[in-house]
Formats: structure tokens, C-alpha cells, sequence
């Protein structure tokens, strides 16, 4: 149902030039509405270079900023062709919105968010000393906490843990069983490239066994949790920033790490070597499906062939790597909401920040285990 | 200062529709019926008050006149047009037609008033960059933050972060502004100063404003009408200026509300 009640329908803007001698008389009228047609001062002028403008309003209906606006173009190109203008015959408030107008094209605050290249390189290298300094400090107050945690168990809020360890453990499954599954085929698939050529096919089992005890699954496995888990810490803290909540927290005198960080840092950190352990599995298995099906090797000999040569030694060293990801991917995500500004726009920064820092730090340990392992001999 | 005739001459013409008309509405989330048999009219030019203690419906109500929510039963019309029944086309048609002001001003964080300022013309306006330009330079400097165009919303304090709304709100000249608890976390002199703003543009732009509140001052100092929720009754327990129905009103929740519980009967 559609009521066209408003019995007078808008009478389009309209502004008309006719030349008095060396003057130009412009006539406004019609009904002026920003979101509807509007008259062009270029073209009603024309080529025309009058001496002075003389405004009259004939039959104005409703009107808006629009006239303010095109009022004031007038005004400027009369400004600037060095031309009289008469705006006497408007009405009182088209004059002094024009006179705001004016005043406020004067006047311009400093908000220049723009740098020069040297101030943009000192900004960011001492952006990167705070952060270091930032990151430093945050890892002591988590090492404090955790000290507290040890003495003080029953203050610990276990309740958080364990729902954050079924968040970030039991939820990541399906994800971790696809990728490190699918890791795993590729692997088996790259190694018989070369070990066919030479008839060693059943080592397609010993590169799968070992790429992925000593690498890809604790990597694979950091990688999807700091995607999946460091973006949610992050995000998490950062909106419970923007809402006060932390504040509300402090002014309460308990400190975020110990109420909102370390529950996080303990599940991720317990539950990041179980699924890395389990991301190993599903690798392997893998690597079996392609041999199988591709290579013609039976699984159990598959099998055989990868517990001969794969130790203890290399479980632990996926363990060892699996535990670190999971602390550094944890104080990465909480320390980007921690940090995060107080808008919307700040929360996604952090949680994007959560991940590339999350990364970093997780191939950064990865090269230091690396080298660390071939002097240890392990 | 009333010289601005067009709009409240036309206001006051007989026979032109009220500009906003409710009727029958009934507001529910899921099975929770929050308001019912709501009708009301407000004039064009008015500046009309919804009020009521918290819980009441106060804010539902206002999410319902500006489409943020679906009614159950019942039809809103602007100047006569239906505005619940309407197609999507003819809904953006009438949704230039009026701002609103939310209760955090609801800026966009990422972007400056400039930007934020500029939206809604580049949306419904054939305005150049230049001339959009301009126009969010009035509008700023018409809520007193000339200078501001390049700063972003978390550079700026509450009361001016609630006047950049206001200026967003106002970008399209609307015939209609809707305000959300315009003076929630303000000081009482920044509100005070929002009072006179909302006063100064109804006068400028002859603007109908709808304000949810409940804020005493702004009430007697601003209202031409209210109408006041209640909870318990679903709906309008009373209309008419704040004066009279704090002194004359029948109905001991109206009197207590507005003299804050001292009117008591």
C-alpha cells in the first residue's frame, strides 16, 4: 500500500542566469534537496564573465545544504574571478550558514597522519624495541603467574582451562586430521618421485616417518592453531578491551594474566603436544594410503619399515617442538588482545597481528631447534 | 528564530499527513511481547519525546520506526507512506529521509568524520568529491567541530563523538532525526550543550526529532510532547507535554516519574 499523501510533489531545483549589463542575475527557486537533481554552477554561468552576481529567490520551496553549498560556490568563483556578489535578497539562514561555511573552511586542525620517510623509519625502529621490551615483559609476567599457579593450584581458574582446552584441543581435530592427513600423502608422493628411480620404494616410509616426527607435524599442527586459536585469543581480548572489561578487571585488583591469560596458556600449552602427537598418526597414515595404493607396498611392511627407523628421540623432539609452539602461540594471541586498541578496527589488527606474530616466532624456534638438535646429536 | 518558512509552514498546513504515524504496533522477540497496541502521531517540525524506565521498550520501539526490526502486527508510515510494507526500493527511498544518532554514536572506527560524514552522500547523493566536501565541512562546523574532518573517532572525547554523530545523522538533511539516550554518558553541561544543538537545528533545518530518553532536564527543557512507556502495560500509559503530566497527570507512575519519585501520590 503505497499512500502518495503528500499531495504537492517536489518542484525540481532550479537556478537561472540572465546578463543586466555587465551584471549576471541569478534567480533560485524550485524545491533544493541534497539527494535530488541539482543545478551546476559551470553550466548555468556558461562562458560568461560578469562583472558582479546578483542573487533573487523566486518561488523557493523547501530547501537544504545543497543551496548552502551551490550558494557558495558562487560565492568562491565570484571570489575568484574578482567579482561582485549580492546574496542580500537570500534568506537570513542561507547567509549565516554560508558565514559557518567560510569560517570552518578556515580553520583546520593538525591531524596529519601522514609521515616522512625518516620519522616512519625511527617510528618503526623504535616500534620494534618496544615490542621486544613488550614481549619480554609479558613472557615474566605469564612465568610469574605460572609460578603463582604452582603454589597457589586451588586459585587457578581450572573451569576456563578446561573449556578453553576443549576449544582449542577437541574443536581443532577435524581441521588437524585434513591437513596433516593430506601433509602426509604429499610427502610419500614428493619421495617417490627420486626413490623410484633407484627401486627404493619401501623409503617412501622412512621420509614420511621422519619429515613428519621432526617437522611437519609439530609445524602443520602450530601453523592451523595459530590461525585458529591465536586469532580467537587475540580477538577475545582485545573486544573484552573495548567493552572495559579488563579494566573492570584491574580496578578489582586481579590481573588479567592470571585470570584471563594463563588459563589459555595452560590449554594450548597441554594441548598442542596431543594434537601434534595425533597430527604424527594421521601423517603417517597417510603416507601408508599412497604406498599402498600408488607403490604397491603393503602397509605392513610400511609399517615395519617406519618403526626400524624412527626412535624415541625423534617422538621427543616433536614433543619438545610442540610444547614451546603451543606457549609462544598462546602469549602471542593473548598479548595482541592484550595490546589491541579500543575499537573495532583495533581488534581486528590484533587478531591479525595475533597470527603473523604467531608465525614468526613459530619458525623462528623452529630454525633455533634445528640447529640446537644437530649440535645436541639428537 | 523561525524564519526558515517553507518546512514549518508546510508543518502546519492542514491536511499534509503527520510524519511519522504508528498504528496498532506490536513489538516481540520471539514469544516475549515488549510492546502492544502502540499508536501515536508525531507533527513535522515537533520534537517528540518517547519515555519511560529502563526495560520499558524504549529502545525497541525506536528500533522498529527506523526498520532495524520487523514488526509483529501493526504499520509505520512517513508523510503517509507505509514504511513496514514497503519493498526494498521504496524502504532506501524513505531511509534518506531520516539520521539517527546512536547512543555510542556508532562511528566508524576506521574511518575519519571526514569519511564518516561523507558516506551517506556518496551513497544517495550525485555530489562530486568537491562538493561532498564541502557539505561535510557545513555539517561539522554545524555541530561545532570545524577543523575535525581528519581525525578519527578514538582521537575524539564522548560529547564530540556524539555530535560527529549528529553531524553523520544529519549528512542528507533529513526530514526526521532519531536520537537513541542522546545524553547517555555525557556531563551534564556537554548534554546541556547537545540540548541546545538539537534546538538550534530543529530551528535552522526545521527538522522533526524523535529522543528516546530519560533524562529529566532534557525532557522539560526540550520536549513538545511525550509519550511515556510502561513495562507492565505493554505499551502508552501517557501523552502530552512533560509539564502537564507531571502536575496533572492522573496516573501515579507518570507523576513519580517525572518529579523523580517526589510527586508521589
Amino acid at each position: 500500500m503505497k499512500v502518495r499523501a503528500m499531495t504537492v510533489e517536489p518542484i525540481p531545483a532550479r537556478a537561472e542566469a540572465i546578463a543586466d549589463g555587465d551584471d549576471l542575475v541569478v534567480t533560485l527557486g524550485g524545491d533544493w534537496r541534497i539527494t535530488g537533481p541539482l543545478p551546476v554552477w559551470r553550466k548555468v554561468r556558461g562562458d560568461r564573465a560578469p562583472c558582479a552576481v546578483r542573487l533573487r529567490t523566486d518561488g523557493l520551496g523547501r530547501w537544504d545544504s545543497s543551496l548552502v553549498r551551490f550558494v557558495h560556490e558562487i560565492g568562491r568563483w565570484c571570489g575568484e574571478a574578482k567579482a561582485a556578489c549580492d546574496m542580500a535578497a537570500l534568506p537570513e539562514t542561507v547567509r549565516r550558514l554560508i558565514g559557518q561555511l567560510e569560517q570552518a573552511e578556515a580553520q583546520s586542525l593538525p591531524a596529519d597522519h601522514s609521515q616522512d620517510f625518516l620519522t616512519t623509519v625511527g617510528l618503526a625502529a623504535t616500534d620494534v624495541s618496544r615490542q621486544i621490551r613488550e614481549f619480554a615483559n609479558f613472557v615474566g609476567e605469564c612465568t610469574l603467574s605460572a609460578v603463582n599457579l604452582i603454589r597457589r593450584p586451588d586459585r587457578f581458574r581450572w573451569r576456563d582451562c578446561l573449556s578453553e582446552m576443549q576449544q582449542c584441543g577437541a574443536m581443532a581435530v577435524p581441521i588437524v586430521s585434513l591437513s596433516s592427513f593430506l601433509v602426509g600423502l604429499t610427502l610419500a608422493y614428493t619421495g617417490a618421485i627420486i626413490l623410484r628411480q633407484f627401486g627404493g620404494d619401501i623409503w617412501v616410509a622412512d621420509i614420511v616417518g621422519l619429515s613428519t616426527l621432526r617437522e611437519m607435524g609439530a609445524v602443520m599442527t602450530g601453523v592451523v592453531l595459530a590461525g585458529r586459536t591465536g586469532a580467537a585469543f587475540a580477538a577475545q581480548l582485545g573486544n573484552m578491551k573495548a567493552n572495559e572489561e579488563i579494566d573492570a578487571l584491574e580496578t578489582l585488583g586481579i590481573a588479567p594474566v592470571n585470570f584471563l591469560v594463563l588459563p589459555r596458556l595452560v590449554a594450548l600449552t597441554l594441548m598442542t603436544p596431543l594434537l601434534t602427537m595425533y597430527a604424527n598418526c594421521l601423517g603417517i597414515l597417510g603416507g601408508m594410503v599412497v604406498s599402498s595404493t600408488v607403490l604397491s607396498i603393503p602397509p605392513s611392511a610400511y609399517w615395519i619399515e617406519t618403526q626400524a627407523n624412527i626412535g624415541l628421540s625423534d617422538v621427543s623432539v616433536s614433543l619438545i617442538k610442540s610444547i614451546i609452539f603451543g606457549m609462544l602461540i598462546a602469549v602471542a594471541g593473548c598479548l595482541r588482545g592484550l595490546q589491541a586498541e579500543r575499537s573495532a578496527a583495533g581488534v581486528g589488527r590484533a587478531a591479525t597481528s595475533a597470527v603473523v606474530t604467531s608465525i614468526l616466532l613459530l619458525i623462528v624456534a623452529d630454525a633455533i631447534f634445528a640447529v640446537l638438535f644437530n649440535v645436541l646429536g639428537i | 528564530m523561525n524564519e526558515r518558512p517553507p518546512t514549518t509552514v508546510k508543518a502546519s498546513a492542514p491536511g499534509d499527513p503527520p510524519a511519522i504515524e504508528v498504528e496498532d504496533l506490536e513489538c516481540r522477540y520471539g514469544d516475549t511481547v515488549v510492546l502492544t497496541g502502540v499508536s501515536f502521531a508525531v507533527r513535522a517540525g515537533e520534537l517528540f519525546f518517547v519515555i519511560g524506565g529502563s526495560g520499558c521498550g524504549k529502545s525497541t520501539l525506536l528500533r522498529h520506526l527506523v526498520g532495524l526490526q520487523k514488526p509483529a502486527r501493526g504499520t509505520v508510515r512517513y508523510s503517509g507512506e507505509d514504511f513496514t510494507a514497503g519493498d526494498l526500493a521504496g524502504r532506501r527511498n524513505l531511509l534518506k529521509t531520516f539520521g539517527v544518532l546512536y547512543q555510542n554514536a556508532a562511528l566508524w572506527s576506521s574511518m575519519t568524520l571526514r569519511e564518516n560524514v561523507a558516506l551517506p552522500l556518496e551513497e544517495y547523493t550525485a555530489l562530486n568529491r568537491r562538493e561532498r566536501e564541502e557539505i561535510v565541512t557545513l555539517k561539522l562546523a554545524q555541530v561545532g567541530l570545524a577543523g575535525y574532518e581528519e581525525f578519527f573517532p578514538s582521537e575524539l572525547s564522548g560529547g564530540m563523538r556524539k555530535r560527529a554523530g549528529l553531524a553523520r545523522a544529519l549528512a542528507l538533511d533529513p526530514r526526521i532525526v532519531f536520537f537513541d539516550e542522546p545524553s547517555a554518558g555525557l556531563d551534564p553541561v556537554t548534554s546541556r550543550k547537545l540540548d541546545d544543538l538539537v534546538l538550534q537545528i530543529r530551528e535552522t533545518l526545521g527538522t522533526t526529532m524523535v529522543i528516546v530518553s530519560h533524562e529529566l532536564a532534557s525532557i522539560f527543557a526540550l520536549a513538545d510532547r511525550v509519550i511515556m512507556l510502561d513495562h507492565d502495560a505493554r505499551g502508552i500509559i501517557a501523552e502530552g507535554r512533560p509539564r502537564d503530566l507531571a502536575t496533572a497527570n492522573d496516573d501515579p507512575r507518570v507523576r513519580e516519574f517525572l518529579t523523580r519519585g517526589e510527586g508521589k501520590a
